[in-house]
């Protein structure tokens, strides 16, 4: 979906605290050590703001909103030598 | 490993393309174009020497004529021969189009253990990766290159910096080239890792966005290429996007440097044309040397695939990915039948879990269990329950790092229990099997993990 943000993190800033699966338990799960494992699927009305909330929480600062893809190519397509 | 100190044996499978068609330089024997000068002497190319085989390389010299170049290498349909097999015509064009002043990085550390190209055309040809650098550095308005090499080669460090003075000597250093010797642990040559080091931090992978293409070096726009991925620009640049278009398929152009090795008569770099079937490529290391079970393709980062299937599929990105592979950097290994394909990947899967950057979760707490879990599975006593935990955890590891280290080390563990599945139900059991304790196939170094001081 074209304009949506999605939850972006920063991992090798996250530490494990889990605030984001306690916040956002519909997008974010924790594996057994307790890092999040979390789709990037569009965020819209209701879930975004819940977001913007778990992202202000984040004690690393690791969680972040990603803004709709420019037309730089994304991280999947982007340059890797 | 050989490097390429063998010479291909068979002719019949090298001769599809013609060999020197009267325009010096183009086409060495058995079709050769990166590996021309080794297979004319059988030695490395001096800067005379090169520039006898190739000409001196056509700088562009106004924007229009680099331009040109740029579409000369997308018109090639050249890929980036370091792994992701990403357009380079396209990445040329991004770097030039961005803000500020552009920085060229040639990667030349070549972290895969059982890959020799990048050294091997370093060593033979390296004027033909000075050319590309530089045309390259042109191409996207750059001034300044740099040539990242590991530092266990210092030897070839050395040759290169003279290699480096001696183009400025006479005239063919357009742009200046320094040459750095990087640590060489395995994610030391992501190239994020590069960008770290050179801007005077740790070879370790940043976080990103920003993509080096958009903030890099000096947090200026950074083009940053495989040494061979240069090389073969050099040549597109004299000869044009047709030439380079007669070897291979119109998806899957051009030739590449492959590194054969394993249970093969004649193991060693060669130069071969994209989008041969696999088996054919073994045949050109002279074939196998007993009864294969599994090819690894890709190294360490790789996939797994049966022998049977595996010498039927084309050597293109397109024709790997529908079986879950790629080309990699060339990486190829033939794993006899009667090796433990379990042990092989337990000790890879552990010097990977060493080898991490320890700075995201999964790589510090997933891929060691994973390796843990795995050398249960070769040397240890299992459940199928502990098979069931393994395939969840290995799974798991993708897309969940800063790099692309633990989708490598996840692709790698996942294939195996695919393709090993007869040996995974033979440990379940009853144990090891006798081979599990055999000399190692893959070439797994037990150096110790890096320490925190040890990636400046």
């Amino acid at each position: 979906m074209a304009g949506a943000h999605s939850l972006g993190i920063d991992r090798i800033a996250c530490d494990g605290y889990g605030m984001c699966a306690e916040l956002l338990p519909e997008l974010v799960d924790l594996d057994e050590w307790g890092y999040p494992i979390m789709g990037s699927a569009p965020l819209t009305g209701k879930a975004l703001g819940h977001a913007r909330r778990a992202v202000a929480a984040c004690p690393a600062l690791a969680l972040r909103l990603d803004r709709p893809p420019g037309p730089a190519p994304d991280r999947r397509s982007a340059p890797r030598s | 490993m050989t490097d390429a100190t063998t010479t291909p044996t068979d002719l019949t499978a090298l001769t599809a393309l013609q060999t020197g068609d009267g325009r010096d330089g183009m086409l060495g024997p058995y079709g050769s174009r990166l590996l021309h000068g080794w297979y004319d002497t059988g030695r490395a190319a001096g800067l005379d020497e090169h520039l006898r085989r190739y000409g001196p390389p056509p700088f562009p010299r106004t924007a229009a004529a680099a331009d040109r170049l740029v579409r000369a290498v997308d018109d090639a349909g050249l890929t980036g021969r370091g792994g992701a097999a990403f357009p380079t015509g396209r990445k040329l064009r991004t770097v030039a189009g961005g803000r500020g002043t552009a920085v060229v990085v040639a990667n030349g550390m070549e972290s895969e253990p059982a890959s020799r190209k990048d050294e091997t055309l370093l060593d033979l040809a390296p004027h033909l990766v000075l050319d590309g650098i530089t045309l390259a550095a042109a191409a996207v308005g750059a001034d300044v290159a740099h040539l990242c090499l590991p530092r266990t080669r210092q030897n070839q460090a050395q040759a290169l910096r003279e290699a480096v003075e001696e183009r400025r000597r006479v005239g063919l250093a357009p742009v200046p080239v320094q040459v750095h010797e990087l640590p060489h642990h395995y994610v030391s040559s992501e190239e994020t890792s590069l960008v770290r080091w050179l801007n005077g931090g740790d070879a370790r992978p940043l976080a990103t966005p920003p993509r080096p293409f958009e903030k890099g070096v000096g947090r200026r726009p950074t083009l940053i290429d495989n040494v061979e991925t240069l090389a073969h620009l050099a040549l597109i640049a004299r000869y044009g996007p047709h030439w380079f278009r007669g070897a291979g398929r119109p998806d899957a152009a051009g030739t590449t440097l492959v590194t054969l090795s394993g249970a093969l008569r004649t193991p060693g770099v060669y130069e071969v044309e994209m989008g041969l079937p696999l088996g054919q490529l073994l045949d050109i290391a002279g074939g196998p040397a007993e009864p294969l079970g599994s090819v690894l393709l890709g190294g360490f980062f790789g996939s797994w695939l049966p022998a049977e299937q595996a010498v039927r599929v084309p050597f293109a990105k397109q024709d790997l990915a529908a079986l879950g592979a790629g080309p990699g950097a060339g990486v190829i290994v033939a794993l006899p039948a009667r090796t433990c394909g379990l042990a092989e990947t337990a000790r890879v899967l552990g010097h990977l879990a060493a080898q991490s950057a320890r700075q995201c979760g999964p790589c510090r707490l997933g891929l060691p269990a994973v390796a843990a879990d795995f050398a249960d599975l070769a040397w240890g006593r299992v459940t199928p329950e502990a098979v069931r935990r393994l395939e969840d955890r290995a799974a798991l590891l993708a897309g969940r790092g800063a790099c692309r280290h633990p989708d490598g080390a996840s692709r790698f563990a996942t294939t195996a229990l695919r393709v090993f599945a007869d040996d995974v139900r033979h440990h379940l059991r009853l144990g090891p099997c006798a081979s599990a304790g055999d000399e190692p196939v893959l070439p797994v170094s037990d150096s110790p993990a890096p320490d925190d001081q040890e990636w400046r």
